[in-house]
This record gives C-alpha cells, sequence and structure tokens, in this order.
C-alpha cells in the first residue's frame, strides 16, 4: 500500500467532522473551566473594579459641583456683603455730613452768644469806668476850681457848705449851657 | 531526479499535510474517554495560560490601572462593551456576558496555540471545541427566547407573525432550518474548517520550505525562499483570522441571543 493510499484510509477512518469522545470530554472540561474561571472569578472582580471606578468618578462630579454651588453662595454672599457695606458708608457719610451741619450750627451759635456776652460786659464796664469817672473827675474839678477862685479872689473859701454850693451852681450852669449847646 | 517530479511522486520526496495532522498520536489514557493528545495539551495550556492572565490580572485591580490590568481590562471590554452591551443592551449583557467571554477567550486563545511554536495546531481545529461552543450558544439563545416569551417563542420564531398565513408553507421550513439547524452548523463549521485550512497551509509552507532546501537542494532552494516568505506572511494572517473568528463567534451568539430576545409578541 503506497502512502496515497494510506492517506485516504487514514482519511477515511478520521471523519474531520466527527467528534471523538475524549475530544468531546476534554474540550467540556476546558469549556468548563474557562466559563468558571470568568463566571466566578475575574467578572465579578472586573465589575466590582468598574462600579468603584464608576463610583469615584460621580463622587467627582458630584464634588465638583458642589464646590460649584459653594462658591456661587459665597460669591453671592460677598455681594450682600459689599452692597451692605456701600449702604452703610452711604448712611455713615449722611451721618457725618449732618453731624458736621449741627456741630457748625452749634459752635455758630455759641461763638454769637459769647460774642454777645462780651459785646455786653464791656460796655456795662465802660458805663461803670465813665460813671467813677464823671464822679473822680466832678470832686477834682471841684476842688480845683475851688483853689483856683480862692487865689482869684484872695480868700479861702473854707466854708464848705458855701465852697460846694458856688461849685455846684457853677457845674449846673455849666451842664445848662451844654444842654442848651447839645439842643441847638 | 528531477524535484518536481518528486514532489508529484506519492512513493517518495515531498509529503505534503493531510487530515491525519489533527489526529495525533495518544499520549495518555489510550482507549478510553480520557484519552491525551498533544491538541489535549494545548487546550488545557490555553486554560492555564487564560487563568494565569486573568488571575493575575485582576488580582489586585486598582482604580487607576497599570500597563497589565489596562491590557486585561482592554480585552474584557472588548467583549463587554463591542458585543454584550451593544447587541444586548446594560441588562441582558450583563446575564450573557460570562458566556460571551468565555466564548470569545477560549476561542481566540486556542487558535492562537496553531502558531505558537511547540504546539503548532490551534485547539479549535478539532470539531470538539468548536462543536461545544455552538451547542452552548445553541442552548442559549434558545433558552433565552423560551425564558423571555415563554409559549410564544417557538411559534414566532417559526411562523414570523405579520406574514400572511399561505406563505407559512414556504416560510415554516426556511425558518426551521435557518433558525434551529443552519445556526449551530455553521459556528462550527466556520470556526473549525478556518483553523483546519489555516493549519493546512502552515504546514504545507513550512514541509515545502524544508524540502525545498535540505532535499531539492541547487536552485529549487530559492523557491524554498518564497515558501518560507509566504509561511510568514500566513502565520500572521493566521493570528488574524484567530481574533477575527473568536470575535465573530462571540458576536454571532450575541446576535442570536438578541434575535431570540426581540422576538416578537
Amino acid at each position: 500500500m503506497n502512502s496515497a493510499q494510506m492517506i485516504v484510509a487514514a482519511g477515511e477512518e478520521h471523519n474531520p467532522l466527527l467528534p471523538a469522545t475524549p475530544d468531546l470530554v476534554w474540550g467540556a472540561v476546558c469549556f468548563i473551566a474557562i466559563l468558571l474561571i470568568f463566571w466566578r472569578l475575574v467578572l465579578p472582580r472586573m465589575k466590582a473594579t468598574l462600579d468603584e471606578r464608576a463610583e469615584v468618578i460621580e463622587g467627582g462630579i458630584k464634588k465638583a459641583e458642589n464646590a460649584q454651588a459653594e462658591a456661587a453662595a459665597a460669591l453671592e454672599e460677598y455681594n450682600k456683603q459689599l452692597a451692605d457695606a456701600r449702604s452703610e458708608a452711604a448712611k455713615i457719610r449722611e451721618q457725618a455730613r449732618t453731624d458736621a451741619t449741627r456741630i457748625a450750627n452749634d459752635v455758630k451759635a455759641q461763638a454769637q452768644t459769647d460774642a454777645d456776652r462780651i459785646t455786653a460786659n464791656a460796655t456795662a464796664q465802660i458805663e461803670a469806668e465813665r460813671q467813677s469817672a464823671l464822679v473822680s473827675l466832678r470832686s477834682e474839678v471841684g476842688s480845683l476850681a475851688i483853689d483856683l477862685a480862692s487865689g482869684v479872689i484872695g480868700e479861702s473859701l473854707s466854708d464848705d457848705a458855701k465852697a460846694s454850693a458856688i461849685v455846684d451852681r457853677f457845674l449846673a450852669d455849666l451842664e445848662a449851657d451844654e444842654q442848651s449847646k447839645a439842643g441847638k | 531526479m528531477h524535484p518536481l517530479a518528486a514532489a508529484s511522486d506519492s512513493s517518495g520526496g515531498f509529503q505534503g499535510p493531510s487530515i491525519d495532522e489533527f489526529f495525533p498520536s495518544v499520549l495518555l489514557f489510550e482507549g478510553t474517554p480520557f484519552e491525551i493528545t498533544r491538541i489535549t495539551l494545548a487546550r488545557f495550556f490555553v486554560v492555564i495560560v487564560l487563568f494565569l492572565i486573568f488571575w493575575i490580572g485582576t488580582r489586585r485591580m486598582k482604580l487607576v490601572p497599570g500597563r497589565f490590568q489596562s491590557v486585561v481590562e482592554m480585552g474584557l471590554d472588548l467583549v463587554r462593551v463591542n458585543v454584550a452591551e451593544d447587541l444586548l443592551g446594560k441588562k441582558d449583557g450583563r446575564r450573557f456576558l460570562p458566556l460571551l467571554t468565555t466564548i470569545f477567550f477560549m476561542v481566540l486563545f486556542m487558535n492562537l496555540t496553531g502558531i505558537i511554536p511547540g504546539f503548532n495546531i490551534a485547539g479549535t481545529s478539532v470539531i470538539g471545541i468548536p462543536l461545544i461552543l455552538a451547542v452552548v450558544a445553541y442552548v442559549a439563545f434558545i433558552y433565552a427566547g423560551l425564558k423571555k416569551h415563554p409559549g410564544t417563542f417557538l411559534r414566532n420564531a417559526l411562523f414570523p407573525p405579520g406574514v400572511p398565513w399561505p406563505l407559512y408553507i414556504i416560510v415554516f421550513p426556511i425558518e426551521l432550518v435557518s433558525t434551529f439547524v443552519l445556526r449551530p452548523i455553521t459556528l462550527t463549521l466556520r470556526l473549525l474548517m478556518n483553523m483546519v485550512v489555516g493549519h493546512l497551509l502552515l504546514v504545507l509552507f513550512f514541509t515545502a520550505t524544508s524540502f525545498f532546501f535540505f532535499e531539492s537542494g541547487n536552485l529549487f532552494a530559492l523557491f524554498g525562499i518564497g515558501t518560507i516568505a509566504f509561511g510568514f506572511v500566513f502565520t500572521l494572517f493566521e493570528i488574524l483570522v484567530a481574533v477575527l473568528q473568536a470575535y465573530v463567534f462571540s458576536l454571532l451568539t450575541a446576535v442570536y441571543v438578541q434575535l431570540a430576545l426581540n422576538d416578537e409578541h
């Protein structure tokens, strides 16, 4: 038998489309082993990792959203505070202006009062001085005039009652003369 | 002797790959249902590798993944997002995710043993695995349909509502065959034949290279350069096919489940 016939014979003996029992037995064993590896071992681990990863990513997104919301809230708060501060400042400025006006008015009034008081005092003092000057002048002028008159007439006008009467009469004449001049 | 003549002469020289490639000698437990061959070992290897990669990759998962964890997550997300959730939505996608993930990675890694030096045979290139996975997908979509629409699922699948009743004479056999017969068969054969043909092509290229280099000699060694280049390109192509078939298998499973869930009431 040559080899070609042997090949044909072997080919007939081994039909590649007909499974041999050991082929099926070990094939099934391999299949079940691989199925168990993936089903029980690999895919649950993979799923756990994927879930964990998804969770982390979602957590990250949520965290970012929270941070954004917080930032927005902070911004709003800040703006509100800014607005408050502005209105506060405006109020304070207004208050200051009012206060300044009031103080200026007070000071002005005080100064006016002081000035009036000082003027009144001065007037009173001047009046008092004038009175005292008038009184002392009157007595001075009287004695001077008496002395002068004594010298002129050579006799002492020591009689006080008489001298006083002369002086008084003289002064009265003088005043009357002045008044008549002023009356003209 | 002319090398090309030798290649066509079956009594000596070049030996092309045969279907016996997929029936290697038994290593352990010969004669029992637990016979272990090179292909069985490749499948065990895949199970161990998958376990290690995904056990280590998900052992201490961090919220901010490192490099290895990123790669593992990317692989898992490919199935979760692009297959399960895209087609089935979040809720149903989660229910069928273990099944779809298993199908995807099992097919992918078992396809890839076809180009791993030392194995050089895809775990899916013997009908056992494709058939088992197709049956699983079949059971899954029928289960999904029966659970969601108990009582109406089979009727709606075989007698689509809105079709005038005389047409049922044509529609019924079409639906019966396409939904309940062809689906598992196409799932099985698509994967199996892709892997079988891929493997045969690679074997062909590399045995031819060996033949041209070491047996024919002379100028025919130049052909060897061509065949080894093709072998390299097809090895890369096999990676693409491995990923594509894994994606197609899990995607079609998801599509079948989705169709079953969406059947009209």
